[in-house]
């Protein structure tokens, strides 16, 4: 069993009321920072965890807290991003549902280490239940004197609010989620300035992803440094991995950094394998904007070294045979699942959420959706392929925001290691209706563990 | 709730109004305009769209321009810029969903209510659509129905009819 730093409680009845939270050690972590740590210390045992942001991009959270201007005068804001919408992660959901007094506690801490009086959490406008589950535990929390004024007789005030947003993806990047916070459109903004100097209202702003800000409760009970050793090298701590698609226990699973991808696929612990007896085609590993790998490049390194759930090995090789971690979001395809019209359904995603700012993105995503569409209902030609490449390598790179690469690599990666198949609908058009390509020559077929369990028992 | 037309005059309840003074006191002063989002999602619970008129009223409540809350309603996806049946059925159909089964679902939905996406059936009860990811990708296919947004998760054809049986008898 891997340890679970934030899940450990999970299964415990009543862990999403303030009472039975509290007997399990819930609030320790604000009685200590707020008692015994200056803020300055917080952000530092932060930095000290090695904690890299858990929405997408991994950049080391203390780093980004250490980054906050602090003019006098000027107030400060911690924004909790929680418009989890990357398909293929529903991690935050997950957390918000069961165990919402982790964000809850974590948001007190790390409001208390940035100086923040008033601190938001935007949650995306379809998680209503969620919305409602969290203004539950923040008025349990102001009850119990966690929030408001004075908060247990430090003299720290802080005031936290639940923002909705309005179903747009575009709002996962920050900028984007300030100007929705600000009640706009969610058209990102042109950095610098990083919403460090100037985000909310144009004062300092921290934006942090929700399992971010949770890890923070156990980096502050135990000690950074304790908690930087869980987890292998740089990937320090437990992760949430959101997985989906033909697994046989999709779900919501905390790993510790390190684990080896096959583990995670195959071992009872985690998904128990792929559903109904099938093989492994290819997997996303981190939510749809990361790279899609076959089968064997999801297992092992080109060089046949077992590859791990780690920031470093997700991406061994680059994206020539790597991929990334993303927000965690592990999609797994069995062997009937076609790539190209998996492809077409995330262009034509990308498209519905650009948000039409940059031309190349606004533009080059419907392309690639127009493109993949006739490739994948039989009315495509060769030169299809080599005008997809061409399209998603102009968005690549030349937009405000990540959503254009976003868009981008998904193609891309899908060419790369399954050319053949997006020629086969080419030449097979008829045929590419009514049946699959199947597992393919790049996929080396994997053995089905099931047969394997089977014969270690004998 | 489809009863709102564009020429009927819109008026606010007093409790309506008790909570847009609630959202907007959690902002500072002359920020108000970041309550838009949440507002107008009170104002489709409550009249089933987020009409022009609606809109109109809300911006005069925020007291800025009515072409700030246009631009703003038509941006995000989930508010209703036509009346839609009592009940909106929204069916993710993005990737992970579609993995699982999620386009069967809306065809079987399609036809179950004998209406196309984004149509209302004839009793006014019910409309539905497909919706990009909804974050719960591990228990696909799944659904949602405002103004609540209660989950219906795993969905299958069965479950689907049960579902659309219920809320007829209700």
């Amino acid at each position: 069993m891997g340890r679970k730093l934030l899940l450990e409680h999970i299964n415990v009845p009543g862990i999403n009321t303030l009472e039975v939270y509290r007997q399990k050690g819930g609030y320790r972590a604000v009685e200590k920072a707020l008692k015994t740590l200056t803020p300055d210390e917080v952000v530092e045992e932060v930095k000290k965890s090695g904690l890299r942001g858990r929405g997408g991009a991994g950049f080391p959270t203390g780093m980004k807290w250490s980054f906050l201007a602090k003019p006098e005068g000027v107030a400060r804001y911690l924004v909790c991003n929680a418009d989890e919408s990357e398909p293929g992660t529903f991690k935050d959901r997950y957390l918000m549902t069961y165990i919402p007094h982790a964000l809850i506690e974590g948001m007190i801490v790390a409001s208390f280490a940035l100086g923040a009086k008033t601190s938001y959490i935007y949650v995306r406008g379809e998680m209503m239940p969620q919305i409602r589950i969290l203004e539950k535990a923040i008025a349990e929390a102001k009850a119990a004197g966690f929030l408001g004024k004075n908060i247990l007789g430090t003299g720290y005030d802080l005031e936290l609010y639940v923002q909705l947003g309005g179903g747009a993806y575009i709002c996962g990047e920050e900028t984007a989620l300030l100007e929705s916070l600000e009640g706009k459109r969610g058209n990102p903004r042109i950095k610098p300035p990083f919403p460090a100097i100037a985000g909310l209202y144009g004062c300092p702003t921290v934006v942090n992803n929700v399992e971010s800000i949770a890890a923070v409760v156990p980096i502050i009970n135990d000690g950074g440094d304790e908690y930087a050793k869980v987890g292998i090298g740089r990937s320090t701590g437990t992760k949430l991995i959101s997985a989906s698609g033909n697994l046989v226990k999709p779900g919501v699973y905390e790993i510790e950094l390190g684990l080896p991808v096959e583990e995670f696929i195959y071992s009872d612990e985690y998904c128990g394998g792929i559903a109904n007896g099938k093989r492994l085609k290819a997997t996303v590993a981190g939510g749809s904007s990361v790279p899609i790998l076959p089968a064997n490049l999801t297992l092992k390194y080109a060089n046949g070294e077992p590859r791990l759930m780690s920031y470093e090995s997700l991406s061994e090789g680059g994206f020539a045979t790597g991929t990334m971690m993303g927000s965690g979001g592990f999609i797994a395809f069995d062997e009937d699942q076609c790539i190209v019209r998996n492809t077409w359904n995330f262009a034509r995603f990308y498209h519905h959420e650009s948000c039409g700012q940059c031309s190349p993105c606004r533009e080059g995503t419907g392309w690639l959706e127009k493109i993949l569409h006739r490739i994948e209902y039989g009315h495509g030609k060769m030169s299809d392929i080599e005008l997809l490449w061409d399209v998603q390598r102009k968005i690549e790179g030349n937009t405000i925001c990540p959503l254009g690469d976003a868009a981008a690599w998904p193609v891309a990666s899908a060419i790369r290691h399954f050319r053949d198949e997006f020629e086969w609908h080419v030449k097979e058009p008829v045929k590419s209706l009514s049946s699959n390509y199947g597992i393919a020559n790049y996929a080396v077929p994997i053995e089905k563990k099931v047969e394997e369990v089977k014969q270690d028992n004998i | 709730m489809l009863k709102v037309e564009e020429t009927q005059p819109v008026e606010f309840s007093s409790v309506l109004l008790a909570n847009f003074d609630e959202i907007v006191s959690r902002y500072p002063e002359g920020k108000q305009k970041s309550a838009l989002l949440p507002i107008l999602h009170l104002v489709q619970a409550e009249f089933g769209w987020t009409s022009p008129l609606a809109m109109d009223k809300v911006a005069e409540y925020l007291n800025i321009e009515p072409i700030e809350v246009y631009e703003v309603a038509s941006f995000y996806s989930m508010y209703f810029l036509q009346p839609k049946g009592k009940y909106v059925l929204e069916v993710c159909r993005t990737g992970p969903c579609c993995l699982v089964g999620a386009e069967k679902i809306m065809d079987h939905i399609e036809s179950k209510l004998g209406v196309k996406e984004g149509e209302v059936t004839e009793d006014g009860l019910f409309s539905w659509r497909g919706v990009e990811c909804l974050a719960a990708c591990g228990y696909a296919p799944v659904l949602q129905i405002g103004p609540e947004y209660t989950f219906y998760e795993n969905l299958t054809e069965q479950s689907v009819d049960q579902l659309i049986d219920d809320l007829r008898k209700k």
